[in-house]
């Protein structure tokens, strides 16, 4: 039997190496053998499919989750998840989470000195829509220290999951904010060889979607694998 | 217009906070056709210590081998109650368990039935892209004819392959080693 064409692979470089020397989490955890090389067969084009809920407007504004307001700076998140041809990806499930303004997760292993904040959970969720459309209204989140090395800072950033059509498509990634001058030191972010496939983790600002009086707007693509032109039996 | 996929990133340690909705370790629902499973194991580091912060997703048919997605081309039935998708975060210790039912045979290239396997991701803090992986059943004649375990050197299949647990049935063990010694396979997805 036949069954539709699979995905395009990566561009060298675009992609992170596993191994990133210092990145420290990375050395015992990357493998060491290459990978193994897979034609996409039906178990990779299909993928998990997620009904489109009623439209939970708490699931895609984090500041309307408790019954105060969180504190910080309030911004709108929004951009679209297209494949590389620039076709909408629609009604696919984006999941993000963060840390609040003062950078601290709500989470048992985080224990950063700065404040929970009680009207702050950090986590969301939204489908696409027909045009491939997302949009997040959150708190800016809060640069935080880490171990990896002496002085380590993360840059701001929203943690971003997302599904496409296929498990071929599955994607996690982070956003970063423009102008973050922690960027150039961040391991993270430089895990990448080509510089412009890094600079495409960075929202833009966008006057579009700022809201007059209320929150500024960042703007975010997230592009996944396209398809390949011709089915891989033939 | 070319655009080019968006870099990967690690998921971190705190992924539990944006994950956690869709964490899914009974992938069937009751009445949903086929041979149960559990399948445990730990993902383990290079030192064979226990991960505690990894996720791990699965991707699977049902027991007639077809997935619920509109590109399955097969003429065969989904099943209410089984989606085939689950996820599963590690416990402290780097232990995940699941219980599923068995998938059927898939098709593969060729025109040849893939044997029953489960697609894997996994994601873990230090782990910049996702590792993606299979699990095959032991004792599953289609195994030697497998178009994707016979892409594998043959030392190293056998980390594909779920094992047995004697005096035990419908439990499996799977483990899930990162690097060095018995480093599990992963491919290129």
């Amino acid at each position: 039997m036949n069954y539709p064409p699979g995905y395009r692979r990566a561009v060298a470089g675009t992609q992170p190496d596993y191994l990133h020397s210092t990145y420290k989490s990375s050395l015992k955890r990357a493998p060491s053998q290459p990978l193994v090389y897979l034609p996409h067969t039906l178990s990779e084009i299909t993928g998990p499919v997620f009904a489109p809920e009623t439209v939970n407007v708490k699931a895609c504004d984090l500041t309307r989750q408790h019954s105060g307001e969180p504190l910080g700076e309030r911004i709108i998140v929004s951009g679209r998840v297209l494949d590389e041809d620039g076709k909408p990806v629609r009604k696919t499930l984006v999941e993000v989470w963060q840390a609040n303004a003062a950078g601290r997760y709500r989470h048992k292993v985080d224990q950063h000195q700065a404040p929970l904040d009680p009207n702050f959970s950090g986590h969301g969720y939204a489908m696409t829509d027909g045009e491939g459309r997302y949009r997040f209204i959150t708190v800016r989140p809060g640069e935080y220290p880490w171990g990896n090395h002496h002085n380590a800072w993360r840059p701001a950033h929203v943690h971003f999951s997302v599904f496409g059509p296929a498990f071929a498509t599955r994607l996690v990634t982070q956003m970063y904010f423009p102008g973050d001058p922690l960027l150039p030191f961040d391991p993270i972010y430089n895990c990448t060889a080509d510089e412009t496939a890094r600079q495409r983790l960075i929202s833009a600002f966008d006057w579009e979607s700022t809201i007059p009086g209320h929150a500024l707007g960042y703007k975010f693509d997230i592009i996944l694998n396209g398809r390949e032109a011709t089915p891989m039996e033939e | 217009m070319t655009l080019r996929a968006t870099t990967s990133q690690t998921v971190g340690p705190f992924f539990s906070i944006g994950l956690e909705r869709l964490t899914c370790a009974e992938l069937a629902g009751p009445g949903v056709a086929g041979e149960r499973v559990t399948i445990e194991g730990r993902v383990l580091d290079a030192d064979g210590v226990g991960i505690p912060d990894a996720v791990i997703e699965l991707w699977q048919a049902n027991s007639q081998g077809k997935y619920a997605h509109a590109e399955d081309p097969q003429d065969k039935p989904v099943e209410a109650g089984f989606q085939g998708f689950g996820r599963i975060p590690t416990d402290e210790d780097g232990k995940f368990r699941f219980t599923t039912i068995k998938p059927g045979a898939v098709p593969g290239p060729d025109g040849k039935l893939q044997a029953p396997h489960i697609a894997v991701s996994v994601f873990m803090r230090g782990l910049l892209r996702r590792v993606v992986t299979r699990i095959y059943f032991p004792d599953e004649p289609e195994n030697g004819d497998d178009f994707a375990l016979r892409l594998v050197d043959a030392g190293r299949g056998g980390t594909l392959i779920a094992r047995k647990v004697p005096g035990v049935d419908g439990l499996l063990k799977w483990d899930v080693i990162m690097q060095g010694p018995g480093e599990t396979v992963f491919f290129d997805c």
